[in-house]
């Protein structure tokens, strides 16, 4: 539900990034989101459309990476797949975990076109 | 084309003014709360419980999100809150730090001792809008899905403590508290969990207690 207040972070950090190196146009902005971020892709690029027609984004594709849920066990250490929403370890099935992935929200790249 | 990498978080403007408002309750010495639950399940029912039972011991700044209306905020000053601010989203999905900021310097900060902050009722949302706050409480009531920790785990993962609502409504559906519990726990090991009901007030010492101990011990981030 929050994707439209998403988007518009990327549209204004895209923009500021593009004003402050002088870029020419973005052809395609990707974006990392965690598996715990409450994001859905779709709608995040809906929003993302919606907000940039009529600008300089307009044609700019946002690509969406989905970034899986993982974590590291406290107590032994180990490292593992967060599945079926079990935060705790397989192995010694303590819940003392941490996540190590899963709640991105970051903007990873931009691509721009040629500058000729 | 040229690839051109950006690092940064898409929340970065909203977690540069949460450190500020961080510093500036760990600074007032402020035992700071953002309340979430999904609406109706008695985020204001609990403060105004609150209010009653511990205002004259404790200075309560008290901050009310809403879509619309000030309802909310009326209910808190006529249950006795003396420092009590609304904001209407209009529409908003949740509150966020810039939102906190405008209303802060309204609070008379070096007096309070604890400011709630009582999120728009969503489960969703408010998970990714860090408010500068110490703790997140979430609430669910035995009227919801006992599944909702399972449903929203954002939300459980990311609180400390859970209060389970309308426990005198117990057997009146099929929300089981040993599987909520269960749910919350299998998402969130760490978080504590509390009983009670606002409407017959059992339970509610344990969450005076609670509220109190963290206020008089500093919380864990101060």
């Amino acid at each position: 539900m929050h994707e439209l207040a998403i988007a518009q972070s990327i549209v204004s950090t895209v923009e500021s990034e593009v004003r402050r190196q002088n870029l020419p146009p973005v052809i395609q902005i990707a974006v990392r989101i965690g598996a715990l971020s409450d994001i859905v892709p779709d709608a995040l690029i809906f929003n993302f459309e919606a907000i940039t027609r009529d600008t300089p984004f307009e044609q700019t594709e946002l690509l969406v990476e989905h970034v899986e849920l993982k974590a590291r066990c406290k107590v032994c250490n180990h490292a593992f797949e967060v599945e079926n929403l079990f935060f705790s370890c397989p192995d010694c099935d303590s819940g003392q975990v941490e996540l190590t992935q899963g709640e991105e929200l970051d903007i990873s790249y931009i691509e721009v076109a040629d500058n000729n | 084309m040229a690839q051109i990498p950006l690092k940064g978080k898409l929340t970065s403007e909203n977690d540069l003014l949460a450190a500020e408002l961080r510093d500036e309750f760990r600074e007032n010495k402020i035992f700071s709360l953002n309340l979430v639950s999904s609406p109706g399940s008695g985020k204001t029912s609990l403060l105004e419980k609150t209010l009653a039972a511990l205002g004259d011991k404790l200075e309560m700044g008290l901050i009310a999100g809403d879509v619309q209306t000030e309802n909310d905020a009326n209910r808190l000053i006529q249950a006795g809150g003396k420092m009590v601010r609304p904001i209407v989203t209009n529409g908003a999905c949740h509150l966020d730090a810039k939102m906190i900021m405008r209303v802060l310097p309204e609070f008379n900060l070096n007096r309070l001792d604890v400011l709630f902050i009582e999120n728009v009722g969503n489960l969703v949302c408010p998970s990714s809008f860090d408010l500068g706050e110490d703790m997140k409480v979430v609430l669910i009531s035995t009227t919801e899905g006992d599944d909702k920790p399972l449903k929203y785990p954002a939300m459980f993962r990311r609180s400390s403590l859970m209060i389970i609502n309308k426990i005198d409504l117990l057997g009146l559906s099929d929300f089981d508290l040993d599987r909520v519990k269960k749910h919350a726990r299998q998402i969130n090991a760490n978080i504590e969990i509390i009983e009670l009901s606002c409407r017959t007030e059992v339970g509610m010492e344990s969450w005076f207690n609670w509220l109190t101990g963290k206020i008089r011990e500093g919380c864990p981030s101060r």
